[in-house]
């Protein structure tokens, strides 16, 4: 929803939040459903209110425990009964300067009381600055200073969140100072309410919020698709020439858009994937590439689509060629017709609002797409990762046998059970992968770190290279042994090695596993959603037969048999 | 601005923070009379009519304002 898009006018949203919330529920879904406990040091009436409409619009339908008034600590230690019983998914603690009574002890031995009685993640908001300074400038420097506790304090946060897995600071120092920390921390608001934060606000402090949730929960953006004339340069190729183009050092234009062309260059360096969207002769959109204070090279870029055709034709197609969904891209365009025609005839697409160059960088910043919370090594390889696919691509089209094709790619794939390096990268596709995914059941780490230590569980990554590169872990299945049978509660798959061979070979794996523990029926789920049509058959394909069927489209199979069980893979060469 | 012009505006304010398009106020209006008008609720009426009407409420003044009519009475004081 518009409205809900940065930047927004959160007088509005406070305003109108009654139908703003029954609007989203009719008019957007599926939702994925998460309970969170929000443990408050103020009151976070609004707050949830807020981070309830901005959730709802990126996908996510919460559920809320509310702590009572100020008693987040009391929560945190010696929750009751009702709190153990809701289990949430998620716990974010909201606590501010005015609730700074005591040491930082305290704030550990609640972390860790979390951690024990809930095993679930954690996002902490740091600590706002004081808004009165005893001292003046001094407060910074000296020992007694408010402005020095406090610094130092959040400094014992941050060393916490990195040695701690899956506990997440919310950045509130730097969201007040944005925010502007005057108004952010206007008095009225504490003592008329007991709001730590005016409540105008809360709206920012919510979506920010709501960021993180949705990264955690895999929803992340994943690529841009970026316009060229007036968005990556000033000036238009086609008309002025490369040679008349504004980018570089020479003018101030010129270096605004050198700044954020800069931008994009350091995105692409956290895995994010950069595409070409323009209506420009492909000749003309790669002279402007190749101008030397281009910073952006054609070879940044994984799919340039420079032609004719419409824009939104043109984002299918670069979704098609990455194999990933709209919903993944942020669509970056300074003309509004444009943007519009993408906006209404692609669902999903990310639109910001590109007004002025000099706000390009805020604008997609503070729009929170790619909001990093796990950083794993294949995030940092993901451009080459897509590159390579583009490359198999045009090798395949040179084969007249796909067989060959195959053999030709040269696959090796190490098929193992789940490794503790491994369990952030697991917990990562468990709750991202939508399309080949037999149950879309999304598990945190502390439930992946569980199956892998059950012995009653078989667990299992696969991991794909090939002549091209390295993919990295690309399948995940997860079966429980019941009795003399296996359960696979788990069966997902990287849609970029589709069709290559590798779900036989971890069909193999667990075969061989499953005979090893005397199993002798082998059932497998399918539960259908909006994006997972793709593998309705997996289990037929596979071998399996039916049991039965629902009136929901939910199906049972069974592999029995196993002793006469033919290994299926024909083309990579697995590691165990 | 007239009495009557001030409350028509902020008429048309309850009906949008309390979603119900019913809502007919009048001076003597308290929270009593209104659905979800409570305390957690009234900042976000407070804010939405220092938005309309282009002021700030005092603290002192929020405190003691007792139901409508006294709203427009600042309201009036504070525009004029």
């Amino acid at each position: 929803m518009r409205e809900l898009e940065y930047p927004f006018d959160s007088e509005y949203l406070l305003k109108k939040k009654r139908s703003i919330k029954k609007a989203l529920l009719a008019e957007t879904g599926p939702f994925m459903e998460k309970k969170i406990a929000v443990f408050g040091g103020s009151t976070t009436h609004d707050v949830i209110a807020m981070l309830e409409l901005f959730l709802l619009n990126q996908g996510i339908r919460p559920r809320f425990y509310e702590s009572e008034y100020g008693r987040f600590w009391q929560d945190a230690m010696f929750p009751e009964q009702k709190l153990l019983e809701f289990r949430p998914d998620l716990i974010y603690v909201h606590t501010s300067s005015r609730n700074i009574r005591r040491f930082p002890d305290y704030y550990h031995q609640m972390w860790q009381s979390i951690e024990e009685k809930f095993g679930c993640p954690v996002i902490q908001n740091n600590f706002e600055l004081p808004f009165f300074r005893l001292m003046g400038n001094k407060e910074a420097s000296d020992p007694g200073g408010r402005v020095y506790f406090i610094t130092s304090l959040n400094q014992m946060f941050y060393d916490y969140a990195r040695s701690h897995d899956h506990f997440y600071i919310q950045d509130i120092l730097y969201l007040s100072a944005s925010y502007g920390l005057e108004r952010w921390s206007d008095p009225f608001y504490w003592h008329m309410y007991k709001y730590a934060l005016c409540v105008p606000a809360i709206p920012a402090l919510a979506f920010n919020l709501s960021n993180i949730i949705k990264s955690m929960f895999g929803k992340n953006r994943k690529a841009l698709a970026l316009d060229l004339d007036h968005t990556l340069w000033g000036g238009v190729v086609g008309d002025d020439g490369p040679e008349g183009l504004e980018m570089g050092p020479e003018t101030s234009m010129g270096q605004v858009y050198g700044e954020f062309q800069s931008y994009l260059k350091e995105l692409k360096r956290l895995g994010i994937l950069l595409n070409v969207n323009s209506k420009n002769d492909m000749e003309n959109a790669l002279a402007g590439l190749n101008h030397p204070d281009c910073l952006l090279k054609p070879e940044d870029f994984i799919v340039i689509q420079a032609n004719w055709e419409n824009k939104d034709r043109n984002i299918r197609e670069i979704a098609r060629t990455l194999n990933i969904l709209p919903e993944s891209i942020v669509f970056v365009d300074d003309n509004p017709a444009e943007r519009a025609i993408v906006r209404t005839q692609v669902p999903g697409v990310a639109v910001p609002e590109m007004e002025r160059v000099e706000r390009y960088i805020e604008t997609i910043d503070r729009s929170g797409f790619f909001e990093v919370t796990a950083f794993s090594s294949d995030d940092r390889k993901r451009n080459e990762m897509y590159r390579d696919n583009v490359k198999r691509a045009s090798l395949e089209a040179g084969f007249a046998d796909y067989g060959e094709y195959l053999k030709s790619l040269e696959m090796k794939a190490v098929i193992r059970g789940f490794e503790p390096v491994l369990y952030d990268r697991i917990t990562q596709l468990t709750n991202k992968s939508n399309q080949f995914n037999l149950t879309t059941m999304r598990c945190t780490r502390t439930e992946i770190v569980r199956m892998a230590e059950d012995e009653a569980f078989i667990d299992l990554y696969g991991r794909l290279a090939d002549q091209f590169g390295d993919n990295g872990v690309v399948s995940v299945v997860i079966g429980q042994q019941q009795e003399d049978a296996l359960h696979i509660r788990l069966w997902l798959m990287s849609c970029r090695v589709l069709k290559r061979g590798m779900e036989q070979a971890m069909m193999d794996e667990l075969v061989r596993q499953c005979r090893e523990k005397n199993i002798r029926h082998i059932f497998g789920y399918y539960y259908p959603t909006a994006k997972n049509n793709m593998v309705r058959n997996f289990y037929q394909e596979m071998g399996f037969e039916k049991v039965r069927e629902d009136a929901g489209g939910n199906t049972l199979w069974r592999l029995s048999g196993l002793e006469g069980y033919q290994n299926k893979n024909q083309y990579i060469e697995v590691e165990a | 601005m007239t009495r009557e012009e001030v409350l028509e505006r902020l008429n048309e304010i309850f009906r949008d923070v309390f979603d119900d398009d019913g809502i007919e106020v009048c001076d003597s209006t308290t929270s009593a009379d209104i659905e979800g008008w409570d305390s957690l609720e009234h900042i976000n009426l407070v804010l939405a009519v220092e938005q309309e009407f282009d002021f700030k409420f005092e603290m002192g003044q929020v405190v003691s304002m007792k139901d409508v009519g006294e709203m427009v009475d600042i309201i009036l004081e504070q525009t004029l």
